[in-house]
């Protein structure tokens, strides 16, 4: 069966996750050091150590992503992340650094190392690379692959690959953007934050309510409308004659259907995004996609079932998985 | 401080690509000068032709000549491409990572912007590799810069000016708004030599696209932060080409550099040549990137 590998961005979701049917879960740290560095998210030291705990008694693994790129004389702070997460047990870290993947490698040998998609490893010289230099044991690709592309990758590789299945969908190569810091200051390499809350205002005018990301309009809608969360490469901008979502659309991911191909494109692991995600939310997720993941390994159609509620009242896409999005 | 002229970001004529560096070999006042195709593998059959013409006479020039690599590789002509790159015997310039293991013990490169370079352990580990000169993340505050130039071993460059570099996808944006496919995009982003404006609805400049690649409206200038830059022991400032007044942009940071002109004077003779007609330096300032510090220098905090 593919490995389903789930968000929890607190303790109670984590334990929803493990018990809706979570393979693998994920989680970081409530600090800069992961990608999803939201206030009130992610977990302490003892809360970790509980959680491994926890999945571990009922056949669960914990990852720990420790994927923002350290800031330059604070690496120490990224250095006891990975050793606190051995510590509490984690049977893997997630990291994109160079330099913290070589500081792991070095210092925790034994400690499983994946490759997060920060550091958008997008054909198999840059997956080989990591694997041969860093021990790099599971690779978790970026969303600008193709199935096929991911089907010929897992040709010309020894390690796991784990791709994302369900959520928030970047549409630029992850770890390479700095378009958040650009308009807010934060970003996520540097901070763990896209588009951050912080830096979101919404005013209204003639009738009309903008969304606004660091002053700049990313979403304009009437007042009575729903109000989309104004991040910043899925909103409605002019170029020259054109308006429209230069970018993307306001969608989100649902490869659902896409489960028997990318298990025949040699994929390990399917991965949910969402650590922000409250627990409910998770729970519902990660027990639609079991199902699926169970069918499919039991020689079954992915069976039907709507996740559209949970798809940020949005479009859902397969995004770059078909050829025809780019 | 020595002066590096970027790959150009764009996709501009064969003729006009040829002329550009021709005269920027003769008039041009810079050290090092990196050629190649950084954002789309499609558009170099066009212009390669020219390379060994243009790489002479730059060289004949007295200038040091390096090629880079794509941004985002995925394609295996794309990989096979990164290897007839490293055959040139060049300085390569690494621009994504997976170039690495393509290159031979003991060939020369160097690192681009594009890399993710953000601390000590990053840098001293590409610098054991061989790294010869590391350009870092333009979205870098100064305060990280000077940790990170005080600490390398080899020469450190910064962003000094152009539209910055923001992202790449694997989407063609200029196919999108022409509705084409992008195996069919008929190369329409050569009708913007600098990109295309994304402004809000409410009419602020906001971002640029150049195929599938996001660049910021702004042009970035690093003239104002030069005193820091220096006192932080960066060794090279990058200027990013531009279709028109290249050569006067490149002349105006060579006078500031020798301490003829002030930053205020090339500002103000620069706008005008300035795409998107406005300037950026918050990135040097730990805010927001787009953010102009009009005239403020930076001092290292130590």
């Amino acid at each position: 069966m593919m490995e389903l590998v789930c968000p929890a961005g607190t303790p109670a979701a984590l334990r929803a996750a493990v018990d809706a049917g979570a393979h693998t879960i994920y989680c970081g740290f409530a600090d800069e050091t992961n990608a999803r560095n939201f206030p009130g998210l992610n977990f302490s030291r003892d809360e970790l150590a509980a959680g491994v705990a926890y999945a571990h008694r009922r056949g669960s693994k914990v990852l720990v992503a420790i994927n923002t790129f350290p800031r330059a004389g604070s690496e120490q702070l990224w250095h006891r992340a990975v050793a606190d997460a051995k510590t509490a047990g984690a049977d893997a870290v997630i990291l994109a650094d160079l330099g913290l993947l070589a500081h792991a490698a070095d210092h925790h040998p034994e400690l499983r190392r994946h490759l997060s998609v920060q550091a958008a490893a997008a054909n198999p010289d840059a997956i080989n690379f990591y694997a041969s230099t860093f021990g790099v044991r599971r690779v978790v690709l970026p969303r600008v692959l193709t199935v096929a592309e991911i089907t010929a990758i897992n040709r010309e590789i020894d390690v796991e690959t784990e791709v994302f299945v369900f959520g928030g969908l970047c549409v630029m190569a992850e770890g390479r953007c700095s378009l958040s810091s650009y308009i807010t200051g934060k970003s996520p390499n540097m901070n763990g934050v896209c588009s951050p809350p912080s830096h979101v205002q919404y005013v209204e005018t003639r009738g009309e309510l903008a969304a606004k990301l660091g002053g700049y309009t990313i979403h304009r809608n009437a007042k009575d409308a729903p109000a989309p969360y104004p991040t910043l490469c899925k909103g409605c901008f002019h170029s020259e004659d054109k308006t429209g979502y230069v970018f993307e659309d306001p969608s989100s991911l649902d490869a659902k259907d896409l489960i028997p191909a990318l298990a025949k494109a040699g994929v390990t692991a399917l991965k949910i995004e969402g650590r922000q995600r409250s627990r409910s939310y998770v729970a519902q997720v990660v027990r639609s996609f079991r199902g699926a993941v169970e069918a499919v390994a039991a020689g079954r159609p992915v069976p039907p079932g709507t996740l559209a509620s949970l798809t940020e009242g949005q479009a859902a896409t397969t995004g770059a998985y078909r050829k025809t999005w780019r | 401080m020595q002066l590096t002229v970027g790959p150009n970001q764009f996709f501009w004529d064969a003729a006009l690509w040829r002329d550009f560096y021709l005269r920027l070999a003769d008039e041009a006042p810079v050290d090092t000068v990196v050629l190649g195709e950084l954002v789309c593998s499609k558009r170099l059959p066009f212009y390669q032709t020219h390379f060994p013409d243009v790489i002479e006479r730059l060289q004949a020039a007295g200038k040091s000549v390096v090629m880079t690599s794509l941004a985002l590789i995925t394609l295996k002509r794309e990989r096979k491409l990164t290897e007839e790159l490293v055959d040139m015997g060049l300085e390569v310039e690494v621009n994504d990572l997976s170039v690495l293991p393509h290159l031979p013990a003991g060939a020369a490169f160097s690192i681009g912007p594009l890399v993710n370079v953000y601390n000590e352990g990053t840098l001293g580990w590409l610098a054991a590799r061989g790294a010869r000169r590391i350009c870092l993340p333009p979205e870098l505050p100064l305060a990280s810069i000077a940790i990170l130039a005080g600490a390398a071993a080899v020469p450190v460059e910064v962003w000094g000016w152009g539209r910055l570099p923001l992202a790449v996808s694997s989407r063609c944006y200029h196919a999108r708004l022409h509705d084409r496919a992008k195996d069919n995009c008929q190369f329409i982003c050569s009708a913007d030599p600098d990109g295309r404006a994304v402004d809000t609805l409410d009419g602020q400049k906001f971002l640029a696209v150049n195929g599938v690649q996001t660049l910021s409206a702004s042009c970035a200038n690093a003239a104002h932060q030069l005193p820091g830059l220096r006192e932080a022991g960066v060794a090279s400032l990058r200027l990013s080409p531009q279709a028109d007044g290249f050569i006067e942009i490149c002349k105006l940071f060579s006078d500031l550099i020798d301490g003829g002109i002030d930053a205020e004077t090339l500002s103000a003779n620069a706008l005008p040549q300035a795409p998107g007609g406005q300037y950026a330096d918050g990135f040097l300032a730990g805010i927001a990137g787009v953010d102009w510090s009009a005239g403020k220098g930076l001092a290292v905090v130590g």
